[in-house]
């Protein structure tokens, strides 16, 4: 009796562990695979001119990456700075400010709202964001635009990680106890003091979390801004130039790689390079995190 | 306010939770510059009393109450009193102690900063001066400015205390203040407790009968939400007038 117990505790221990390992070996065998495909480019190239080149003629054996690499972080930048603090105030409301009711109300909206499909949004961008950038906006700035714009990737990114993130931050304030809440209350603070000085300062490791999600989910996004981008392969200027992350200039291209010489691996090592942004982007936050968390006593 | 006419009177007091009926017409007067100490068994609604005297319920939807609280002859449900002024004034130590997400200091600083003092170095010394009359301040000295959080709860208790007498209330109102202590630290924080009943009125729920004698000048005992019976310390052990309190200073239930 005993010595089944043992072996099954030994097995489940040993199963659970394969599988927790399995996870990183993949992450391991794609970021290979991926480096693999692309090494031929690396080769051709040199490494250096596709990622400092803005020249890309897959015709002419050019494949310069800068503008590509720019589009994504801008796109990106864009999108987390209008959504983080409107998410932010949105969940805070709901959290501390809002009714039972309206809270009831939010929180299967927000879930309905994180589960539209990235087209849906795309479609929606190139009705609605996209028009109104060419029509009001851009006459303002001297420009012609189309409205097919770095700022209309934002937007309707924007748009697209609000519910994700509002619903993961109502979760983590959520989380905070009452009783630490209470605390600050019973000494006298005011609600926003509260919010302040305890809510927002418990919650700024899983803050930072949040947002790192929600920037890699970004980086990653492609149907949405592949329909509202403008998708040029030129050098963006300003917001209301045309653009191209790498995921939409991926999609778009994938078809036809195998017809030019060198393309494919170029792709491939688009893939690589959006691969090692958002692997980048983790370890920095991690680090920074952790000094956080030193830093201040959450 | 001057000190003179320090003290609470209670009028009809009702506290509905959830629709349940947990605090049952209260009327009641808290003299000032005293001990009072409310006992009775777990559940009958100590700590909902002790929260109705800061209005901690007002943050919990579910919580109605009514009727009338006065303190230093101030309605403190009144629309118009402010409810910030009436937390500074009546300080109350949570029954579960709670440090904030912060360090040692900045726990015990918390109450002085968001009440506008400005200045680091009154500030530093208000910390140190209230970590010593809570019998924290060996314990943290080396540590102010790391976590409050892997503090013993015992330490927390004290932590929280000291966090609470820096805010300076004139009245505190104390939920099993000592509940997590050794018996030389409760001692030293019912020597405190002494000690500060010259300037502030002290309302201390707990539930060791002991410590009520030791304490209390007055005493409150309530049962089911009711107020069985309250009066002067002396006169409630030696000569209760209440059936159930007998049976309760007897021991006869708890
Ligand atoms: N937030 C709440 N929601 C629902 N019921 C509550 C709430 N707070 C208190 N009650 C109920 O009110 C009654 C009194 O609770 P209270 O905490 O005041 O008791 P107490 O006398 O302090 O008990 P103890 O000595 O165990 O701390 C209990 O029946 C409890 O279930
Ligand atoms: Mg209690």
């Amino acid at each position: 009796m005993h010595r089944l117990r043992s072996i099954k505790e030994r097995s489940a221990r040993w199963f659970m562990r394969i599988i927790a390992y399995c996870s990183i070996l993949f992450l391991i065998i794609i970021g290979i695979a991926l480096f693999v495909k692309a090494f031929p480019a690396i080769k051709n190239n040199g490494l250096w001119e596709l990622l400092t080149s803005a020249r890309w003629r897959p015709s002419g054996g050019k494949f310069g990456f800068l503008p590509f690499i720019i589009s994504t972080l801008y796109v990106s930048a864009i999108a987390i700075a209008i959504a983080l603090p409107l998410s932010l105030l949105t969940a805070i409301y709901l959290n501390s400010y809002a009714s039972k009711g309206i809270r009831r109300f939010f929180a299967p909206v927000i879930d309905l709202l994180s589960g539209i499909p990235p087209v849906i949004y795309g479609v929606w961008g190139t009705i609605t964001i996209v028009p109104f950038i060419a029509n009001y906006i851009a006459p303002h700035f001297s420009g012609q635009s189309s409205g097919y714009s770095v700022m209309a990737g934002g937007i309707v990114l924007a748009v697209m990680i609000i519910p994700l993130l509002v619903g993961l931050l109502v979760e983590i304030f959520n989380s905070i106890p009452k009783e630490m809440t209470d605390a600050s209350f019973s000494l006298g603070a005011t609600k926003l003091q509260t919010v302040k000085r305890v809510i927002l300062r418990r919650s700024l490791p899983g803050i930072v979390a949040v947002t790192v999600l929600s920037v890699s989910r970004a980086f990653g996004e492609t149907m949405a801004v592949l329909m509202v981008c403008g998708n040029s392969t030129l050098m963006p200027h300003s917001l209301l130039d045309a653009c191209y992350p790498i995921p939409a200039l991926i999609a778009n291209n994938y078809g036809e790689m195998l017809s030019i010489p060198g393309y494919e691996s170029a792709l491939m090592l688009a893939a690589f390079l959006l691969f090692v942004i958002v692997f980048l982007f983790n370890g920095i936050s991690r680090l920074t995190l952790n000094h956080l968390e030193k830093r201040f006593h959450f | 306010m001057t000190g003179t006419n320090h003290k609470i009177r209670i009028e009809s007091l009702n506290v509905n939770i959830d629709g349940q009926h947990i605090l049952k017409n209260i009327d009641l007067t808290i003299p000032g510059r005293e001990i009072t100490c409310v006992i009775g068994p777990s559940g009958c609604g100590k700590s909902t009393f002790l929260k109705s005297l800061n209005r901690m319920h007002d943050e919990n939807p579910d919580v109605n109450v009514s009727g009338s609280i006065f303190v230093d002859n101030q309605d403190i449900y009144d629309r118009n009193i402010n409810v910030i002024d009436i937390r500074k004034k009546m300080g109350l130590l949570a029954q579960h102690p709670c440090p904030l997400p912060m360090s040692v200091f900045d726990n015990v600083a918390y109450g002085p900063r968001i009440h506008s003092l400005d200045s680091k170095k009154e500030i530093s010394k208000t910390v140190e001066h209230y970590l010593r009359l809570a019998g924290l301040w060996d314990e943290v000295k080396d540590k102010l400015h790391s976590s409050a959080a892997p503090l013993s709860l015992g330490q927390q208790q004290r932590l929280c205390l000291a966090r609470g007498l820096a805010t300076e209330p004139e009245y505190i109102l104390g939920d099993e203040a000592t509940s997590s202590l050794d018996p030389i630290s409760t001692k030293k924080i019912e020597q405190l407790f002494v000690t500060l009943k010259e300037e502030y009125t002290i309302i201390l729920v707990t539930h060791i009968l002991r410590q009520a004698r030791r304490l209390a000048d007055y005493i409150v005992f309530m049962y089911l939400g009711e107020i069985i019976e309250a009066g002067p310390a002396d006169e409630f052990f030696n000569n209760p007038k209440q059936q159930l309190t007998k049976d309760y200073i007897a021991g006869s239930f708890s």
